[in-house]
């Protein structure tokens, strides 16, 4: 018998069954239910279900971080609805303006955990297989049913296995693989599939920089993506786990639908051109490119390592063109200030907003004029994305928006920092 | 039963931001509202000229990206009928089944035709005709057809509840 892959695993777990294979429909009851500002959409499609009530409101969790603070009366109106909809069905895990974006938070709030399900109301859902969880992405309506019966259907994905070795260079850091792969797979290159990152590579990468790869692989079409969890991930979750948990490892003879080996040591910078996350080239091939606007943060490169690359360059710099600095969260705020990192910023001019999503769908906090060209370290640069359709928008790592920022042209950050 | 649609026709990874631009998402709640600005950053065009009874005929990977489900409201409330794509974005093809909109998995349609050529759906017969040839609409797995048969997951679950409660 063929060994079983992570997401097989998974979701047979998920749906209390013993076993599950590619292909097979199954009903899953996930650990957690993810939802944002889209909740109040949500609560108003549960309640034209005619369910008597949520079945398990302590499996839900709520952030407000799409267009937080509220940017208009509308916004603000929405979020109004949420907390009234969370305190009156005892939806205890509602994280408020400034905590953070939802995949930032649900990770360092320890409701996520290795081995575990949770569907999201959000495409990045896929982020939490860096701690070896299964994370998809599905509808409005799809969880408001989730609410209303505490299950959902799933087609148990065929996996595809990317086989990490060597170390990245200096300078080089996972979004740069992450475009890489895209760039390799293309936009539908990892449709249904389950990614899974495999081989020793993956332990020379900071957990940081672990969560960006299942997070971007949404751009490739994935329906989930998972990093097998190690002592580092134990470690980080040790004082935030909220129950016991077993991690999943998919067998050394599961069968892939396709598999890709990577050398990291040979990756060179790169950067995805406008207008899709797929359309990767080194970034010597974009160097010289005039920026009107520079944007560091999203759930993809809003974390503190990502905070520290961007100092590491603006360290004693200036910028020459607008820069926004948006923490993933609270938590990242907090370790950034306490480092010095936040000082260094804004010494070197940038403006810091407030945890969330800032502009990185358009909503607020930085959206372009039209012909603005703007360098962001998010996963998204398709036509209108930011809020303008004419706007052109680059997707690098925050190494390279910061020196971008800089010269007011896209630049090359290890003539920086070395 | 037999209908005629006119067709528009698009290419390859076209995603949510261009169908519903994400500036919409929490402010705009009305079904109309919504379809106003339906495809706005892809064609301008289509918003204002589409009729009801028209369909969506695509590329590859229709609907990627964003899991906003105001993506499908948008098209189904301006009336697209039905959706043929050479596959689709994978939330996008569970939205879809949730409203109560086929989507059709077919690829290469998108190449053979152009904006305003006719399509011809046979409901009975489980087939497409276009560009002279007839398709077969690939079968969805039973459980999945029942939420398109009961007009979509929020008609599946009314009718559940209001079985369960007296």
């Amino acid at each position: 018998m063929a060994g079983r892959t992570f997401a097989e695993k998974a979701l047979a777990r998920a749906a209390g069954m013993d076993d599950a294979r590619a292909g097979d429909i199954v009903d899953v009851t996930p650990d957690l239910m993810l939802s944002h500002d889209n909740s109040a959409a949500i609560s108003r499609i549960f309640q034209q279900t005619g369910a008597p009530r949520i079945l398990h409101p302590e499996r839900i969790a709520i952030t407000l971080d799409h267009a937080a603070p509220a940017p208009t009366t509308r916004h603000a109106e929405n979020h109004a609805e949420v907390r009234v909809w969370a305190q009156e069905h005892g939806i205890t895990h509602l994280f408020e303006v400034g905590r953070g974006i939802c995949h930032q938070v649900i990770s360092e709030e320890g409701l996520v955990l290795p081995g575990e399900t949770v569907l999201g109301a959000d495409s990045h859902t896929t982020h939490a297989g860096w701690l070896g969880a299964f994370g998809a992405g599905v509808g409005r309506t799809e969880m408001a049913a989730l609410w209303a019966t505490g299950q959902l259907w799933m087609r148990v994905p065929e996996a595809i296995r990317i086989m990490l070795s060597g170390r990245l260079a200096r300078g080089v850091t996972a979004k740069d693989l992450a475009l890489y792969l895209l760039g390799i797979l293309g936009a539908n290159g990892a449709l249904y599939r389950s990614v899974e990152f495999a081989g020793d590579g993956i332990a020379g990468l900071s957990l940081d920089a672990r969560a960006v790869l299942p997070n971007m692989m949404a751009e490739a079409g994935a329906k989930n993506a998972y990093l097998p969890p190690d002592d580092a991930v134990f470690d980080y979750l040790t004082a935030r786990r909220t129950r016991d948990y077993t991690p999943l490892y998919p067998d050394a003879d599961a069968s892939y639908a396709a598999e890709h080996h990577v050398d990291l040591t040979a990756i060179p910078p790169q950067i995805a051109l406008p207008s899709r996350p797929d359309r990767v080239v080194p970034l010597s091939e974009a160097l010289g490119q005039p920026v009107h606007q520079a944007f560091i943060g999203t759930c993809t490169n809003g974390r503190l390592e990502d905070l520290r690359a961007a100092a590491e360059v603006l360290q004693n710099q200036r910028v020459r063109c607008r820069l926004i600095v948006i923490p993933a969260s609270a938590e990242v705020l907090r370790a950034a200030a306490r480092e010095g990192i936040i000082d260094t910023l804004v010494g070197a001019g940038a403006a810091i907003g407030t945890p969330g999503c800032g502009p990185c769908m358009g909503n607020h906090m930085g959206v372009p004029a039209p012909d603005e060209v703007t360098i962001s370290s998010g996963s998204r640069n398709f036509r209108g994305r930011m809020g303008t359709a004419n706007a052109p928008v680059y997707l690098a790592s925050p190494y390279v928006v910061a020196a971008s920022a800089i010269e007011g042209r896209i630049a090359d950050p290890r003539e920086t920092i070395q | 039963m037999r209908s005629e649609h006119r067709c528009w026709v698009y290419g390859d990874d076209v995603n949510t931001d261009v169908i519903f631009p994400g500036r919409y998402t929490y402010t705009l709640r009305e079904p109309d509202e919504i379809a106003a600005h339906a495809l706005e950053d892809l064609d301008p065009a289509f918003a204002r000229a589409v009729q009801p009874g028209d369909v969506i005929v695509a590329g590859a990977n229709w609907g990627c990206g964003s899991s906003r489900e105001q993506a499908v409201t948008a098209l189904k409330h301006a009336g697209i009928a039905l959706i043929v794509a050479a596959s689709f974005g994978r939330i996008y093809f569970r939205n879809c089944i949730n409203q109560g909109l086929l989507p059709v998995t077919l690829p290469g349609l998108n190449t053979r035709l152009t904006t305003g050529d006719t399509l011809i759906w046979d409901r009975d017969a489980w087939t497409i005709r276009a560009a002279g040839e007839s398709y077969a609409i690939p079968r969805l797995p039973v459980s999945v057809q029942a939420i398109l048969d009961a007009g979509g997951l929020l008609p599946m679950l009314q009718q559940r509840f209001s079985q369960v409660m007296p």
